[in-house]
């Protein structure tokens, strides 16, 4: 417990030297857009295929539990998009990303640590956890919400081929689902959620990078700890957001 | 110049520098030397403030560095240069960009004076036509010649170098060590520069102080330590088979 409280104390610490007065604020657009570019335009790849994949297995999941007359098959279309909107999208987007960028944030900034790049910068004078940091969270704040926008969009996109294509359900069906009772909110939701997830996996990945000591095993190490206290944050905060902004 | 005085610092309650108190003179080399373990790495971390320090004054000419806040600290941090070990280029800038990083980062100049300033560093240390190569793609002496370039960039007033011949051969060792003193002197910086290598006391110790185990034994320069009394400091200076052969023969 005395463990816990401290490497929390740790990380606010961290964090309130990340938002100190910084440098010059040319330097850090330029590292903010280079940042965007690896952290988010990187993932879309990814972001796509996933998503593609997970709405073509919602769709035909819920196909086959909704086999039953009394249920319109326009169904489907709905409960697509808002598994998609309400969970999907968000979290197991922030899920996969903590596994992507947050293994890369933790690695790269543990590297600078053990080979002196981080003292080298402290040594010049500058805010080393703001430079190296900073940057990451406002690209991942400013781009996440577009991956998972792109990750609903392509979501429903997957449903539709996959449910058209096996005959589960018709083109005319699953669109008209897809707009039944539609809550805007759901994707304000979504985003806030994202944004929140962002910001967990930016900052406890580079927390872990951050305070490496030691050669490569403990990045390695680091990397893995990032990955599992971002996932296990993302789940909790899924929880508690849930609660907070639906109830 | 820079001030220690009565220096001590301790890892997880276990002593690594006691009492440490030495000045290092502007335009001097000034050698700190010692055992792998010794604390100079420490100690030299210490002055520039990488580690905190449990008691004792480290004076900047006329600033107490150690009392100085962050933001305070940077300011002294900016007329200090620094040769790491293993260089500690940032791996994913160019030979270039790693001269220019302190230029873009303090300074207002523009785009034309900055890539000429970085080109006069470069050609100083004899870095020629690698502006755009990364760190990877260096030998182990052209990288300790672009760090020597990025920490002279702003011209420094204080130049640290730990261990700046660790890994190199002899011949580009003395190469470095020769460019430090020319730049030390070029400059008339406060060079402090920690080593275990007896060629380099031997050429550009014009101060040395010796630590065993945390403590200070011993302070004089390149030309008093062959005739020092000091036994540890004896042991370490003849310690390889060519200085014992050289020794006994003198005798």
């Amino acid at each position: 417990m005395i463990k816990f409280l401290e490497q929390l104390g740790r990380y606010f610490l961290l964090l309130k030297k990340v938002f100190s007065k910084s440098e010059k604020p040319s330097v850090y657009y330029k590292q903010t857009i280079h940042e965007m570019v690896f952290l988010g335009l990187n993932s879309v790849g990814i972001i796509t295929v996933i998503s593609f994949f997970m709405g073509a297995v919602i769709t035909l999941q819920t196909a086959y539990n909704t086999e039953n007359p009394i249920y319109p098959t326009y169904l489907i279309g709905l409960g697509c998009r808002d598994s998609i909107l309400l969970e999907f999208s968000s979290t197991i987007t922030g899920l996969i990303l903590a596994g992507k960028i947050g293994s890369s944030i933790a690695s790269e900034i543990g590297t600078m640590r053990v080979t002196e790049q981080i003292d080298a910068l402290e040594t010049m004078g500058v805010n080393s956890a703001s430079y190296l940091i900073l940057p990451k969270i406002i690209a991942t704040l400013v781009f996440n919400p577009f991956l998972t926008l792109i990750s609903i969009s392509v979501g429903i996109a997957g449903g539709w081929l996959a449910g058209t294509s096996a005959g589960v359900v018709t083109s005319e069906d699953y669109v008209y689902g897809i707009q039944y009772a539609f809550i805007p909110y759901y994707v304000t939701y979504a985003i806030i959620k994202t944004l929140v997830f962002a910001f967990i996996i930016t900052t406890v990945s580079a927390f872990h990078g951050y305070k490496v000591e030691g050669g490569s095993l403990e990045v390695g190490q680091a990397s893995t700890k990032a990955v599992v206290h971002s996932s296990i944050l993302i789940l909790l905060f899924n929880v508690i957001l849930t609660q907070l902004l639906l109830s | 110049m820079i001030r220690v005085i009565s220096l001590n610092k301790s890892f997880n309650d276990q002593p690594v520098l006691s009492d440490i108190s030495v000045s290092f003179e502007a335009g001097k080399t000034n050698l700190i030397i010692g055992r792998s373990g010794s604390g100079k790495t420490v100690l030299l971390k210490s002055i520039v403030g990488l580690n905190d320090i449990d008691s004792g004054e480290i004076w900047y000419d006329d600033i107490l560095f150690n009392k100085l806040d962050f933001q305070a600290r940077k300011e002294i941090r900016r007329e200090i240069g620094m040769l790491f070990q293993g260089s500690a280029l940032f791996d994913s800038l160019t030979v270039e960009q790693n001269v220019r990083f302190p230029l873009d980062m303090f300074t207002e100049k523009s785009h034309e004076e900055k890539t000429d300033r970085v080109n006069s560093c470069l050609k100083r240390v004899n870095i020629l036509n690698s502006n755009k190569l990364l760190p990877s793609e260096l030998s182990g002496g052209m990288k300790k010649r672009v760090a020597i370039a990025r920490a002279i960039s702003l011209n420094p007033r204080y130049l640290f170098c730990d261990e700046p011949n660790s890994g190199l051969d002899p011949l580009t060792a003395i190469l470095i060590d020769e460019l430090i003193k020319e730049l030390t002197e070029e400059y008339s910086m406060t060079t402090i520069v920690n080593t275990h290598d007896m060629n380099s006391v031997m050429k550009i110790g014009e101060k040395i102080i010796f630590l065993s185990d945390g403590k200070k034994c011993w302070e004089g320069s390149n030309k008093e330590i062959l005739d020092s009394d000091c036994n540890t400091l004896n042991d370490f200076v003849f310690a390889n088979a060519l200085a014992k052969q050289l020794r006994k023969s003198l005798k």
